[in-house]
């Protein structure tokens, strides 16, 4: 019951997040040099200035900042994006077509992370300062030390130039074919390597505290096999914290995204963003920034109810 | 044949201050059914000792020597199969901080009926009722709602219980106690050692109680060791240890010992801590604090011997102390003397000692700190 009550209290501390994520979101784009009339109007000379105003007009940007935003924000809550000003298409539309492929690039990145991670980070622990662990340390250190556009084309150099096992191009498939999962591999290695570094890190460090607490010893002394001490008694204690960073790394796979997205030629919301930003596509930069908004929020929620299921401790009422 | 036999056992550690020698030379046995005390200051290597009987000493810690005969088979020289079946299932340990040695995410219940399920093989319910019969065994009210139960939401002594129902569950022959009442406040105490007790008569189980509580040896064991710094200095049956202790830090414990109706104004103590075990003193170990100390004090190490005799302790010696005195090695000899007051029934330790004594009290108190374990 407490649970319920909780969720629904976090559901609707979005509301105020997402307020003030559009507010500031709003404010550097408008503050920045330039609109997108402005340069419809630098590629067609021969538009006349009464022509400019009326574009202005009919598209909302004229008018004060707060103008601005309060019928933007107006249009949003009753379900209405805007347009795309280059193509005439809804941004909503834009959204649908290129959310799967960014959630099943960050979902691929995620899930490469913590399969790569938990078990690595377990095994450091158990092999505290032996060899194992010293090469995880080196291996996890350079995950995190490399730049992500780097590893990309290094893997696109690797799998599709020296191996031809992949295309350089964009994956030639739907979204929801199986055969994605082949396209997603370079990508999601790439998306998730950096993320797998520091919860590998964060896994060892809260695992060899967890080994040297009692209950070990007693669970020891009960004349469990180690094997069941770890997995059962000792991994259920150490995601506590891995959970946190997980949730934190939410974020830096979404901004990861954006870069990997460039890099593969990949048709998500990431490279939306970045072609959106060149052409001041504000309606576009705003849903995009709202939706990433909104999952952060979200990943962190579910983190939280995560918490109260792996610690009994830990109730929310 | 003992239930459980430590024959000359030593246990080092490994740290980078040194080898801590935290038990050295170590012999003894409980029988089948017998309360057995082990008594010393922290760092005695009374703790060690417990660990190293189950075999659950770890890095950096390392059993030199010795062998630990439980009924009669050397568990230091068994497979790990073979130690894992006798944990818990045969020997079981009670910790000292129960609500450090649950584990906070599993309930207690779970955590006990696991036991059950490995050692007996029996199925998630039958673990259940067995579990729910202990916790009700143990003294906890409504035991069945409490199964269910996270550690958190146990008091103290609700813990304490939980975690002998546990060590209970699989009918061992020796119960390990390793300090089970220190955390847990004085009524609950007498409580859980009752419970202890009875439990093990009720389970004809061995108990091995390990404290620095004398009051608490008197009440329980049959026999007692004391330590001091990794070695034992005194062994007796319970009665003769306090009526008639051999060994001055023996003397020292029990007179630090309060009492009701106590009319000194301070309370007597040992003066000094217990020698860094890196580094230990010459000769006798506790020569340092020992106000009967003589210049032979320092250069021999006292064996166990029988006090009466001063041969050296076999396996047939009810009572031996480790102490010069005894092979006539002190010129002095030891100046205490033990009244015994007819009205509570309880030793009193008289230190008579002269201006020798005290002398002795102030020189060469060793550093205190270090890493120690006991």
């Amino acid at each position: 019951m407490s649970l319920r009550r909780f969720i629904l209290k976090r559901l609707l501390l979005t509301v105020p997040i997402l307020f003030g994520v559009s507010v500031i979101t709003f404010a550097l784009v408008h503050l920045t040099p330039g609109d997108p009339i402005s340069q419809m109007v630098a590629e067609n000379p021969n538009v006349s200035q009464a022509e400019e105003a009326q574009l202005r007009a009919q598209y909302g940007l004229d008018g004060t900042l707060w103008e601005q935003y309060a019928t933007w924000i107006g249009n949003v809550l009753s379900g209405d994006f805007g347009d795309v000003y280059g193509s005439s298409q809804s941004v909503a539309g834009v959204l649908i077509s290129r959310l799967p492929e960014t959630i099943a690039l960050g979902l691929f990145g995620w899930v490469f992370a913590l399969v790569i991670a938990i078990p690595t980070g377990v095994y450091a622990a158990i092999n505290k300062d032996k060899f194992g662990d010293t090469a995880s340390r080196i291996i996890a250190l350079s995950g995190i030390s490399i730049p992500n556009f780097w590893l990309g084309l290094m893997l696109i150099l690797v799998g599709a130039l020296w191996l031809g096992w992949w295309d350089v191009g964009a994956p030639r498939t739907a979204v929801y074919h199986p055969e994605m999962l082949w396209f997603l591999i370079l990508p999601g290695i790439t998306v998730g390597t950096a993320a797998a570094a520091s919860i590998m890190r964060v896994m060892r460090t809260s695992m060899a505290e967890e080994l040297n607490k009692e209950y070990v010893v007693a669970a020891r002394a009960k004349g469990l096999p180690e094997r069941k001490i770890i997995l059962k008694h000792v991994l259920r204690n150490s995601m506590i914290s891995v959970v946190t960073l997980a949730a934190m790394l939410t974020a830096s796979i979404v901004a990861g995204s954006v870069v990997v997205e460039t890099v593969f030629n990949w048709p998500g919301l990431g490279r939306e963003l970045v072609q959106a930003i060149h052409g001041h596509e504000i309606n576009l930069i705003m849903a995009i920034t709202l939706f990433t908004g909104f999952f952060i929020v979200l990943a962190n929620l579910l983190a939280d109810i995560l918490y109260a299921v792996l610690d009994p401790r830990i109730r929310y009422d | 044949m003992s239930l459980l036999e430590v024959n000359d056992l030593t246990v080092k550690f490994y740290t980078e201050e040194g080898v801590v020698n935290a038990v050295d030379n170590l012999s003894f046995s409980i029988d089948r059914g017998e309360k057995f005390g082990v008594v010393g200051e922290s760092g005695a290597g009374k703790s060690v000792t417990a660990l190293s009987v189950m075999r659950l000493i770890e890095s950096p810690g390392h059993i030199e020597s010795g062998e630990v005969l439980f009924n009669g088979e050397n568990l230091l020289e068994m497979s790990d199969e073979e130690i894992r079946s006798i944990r818990g299932n045969e020997i079981a340990m009670v910790f000292q901080d129960a609500q450090t040695a649950l584990n906070p995410v599993y309930t207690v219940g779970e955590q006990i009926s696991e036991t059950i399920r490995h050692h007996l093989g029996y199925d998630e319910t039958e673990a259940k009722e067995r579990s729910i019969q202990l916790l009700d065994t143990v003294g906890i009210p409504d035991a069945e709602s409490r199964f269910s139960d996270y550690p958190h939401e146990f008091s103290g002594g609700m813990q304490q219980r939980a975690i002998i129902a546990m060590a209970l569950s699989c009918d061992p022959d020796l119960l390990i106690c390793d300090e089970p009442t220190t955390a847990l406040d004085v009524t609950i105490e007498t409580k859980i050692l009752q419970e202890i007790e009875t439990l093990a008569d009720e389970f004809d189980t061995a108990i091995q109680l390990i404290t620095h509580d004398l009051g608490v040896v008197a009440d329980v064991c049959d026999r007692v060791m004391v330590m001091y710094a990794g070695k034992p200095v005194e062994k007796a049956p319970v009665e003769e240890l306090y009526y008639d202790p051999k060994h001055p830090y023996t003397v020292g414990l029990m007179s630090s010992i309060p009492r009701i109706g106590d009319e000194r104004e301070r309370l007597q103590t040992i003066p000094g801590t217990m020698p860094d075990l890196v580094d230990l003193p010459s000769g006798c170990s506790f020569h340092p604090r020992c106000p009967y100390a003589e210049e032979s004090c320092t250069r021999s190490e006292p064996a166990l011997v029988d006090p009466e005799t001063g041969a050296v302790a076999t396996d047939d010696d009810e009572h031996v102390a480790a102490c010069l005195e005894y092979t006539g090695e002190l010129t002095d000899g030891l100046g205490y003397e033990v009244t015994v007051r007819d009205s509570s029934d309880d030793a009193e330790v008289e230190t008579v000692a002269g201006a020798k004594a005290s002398s002795a009290v102030d020189t060469d108190v060793p550093d205190a700190g270090g890493d120690r374990r006991d």
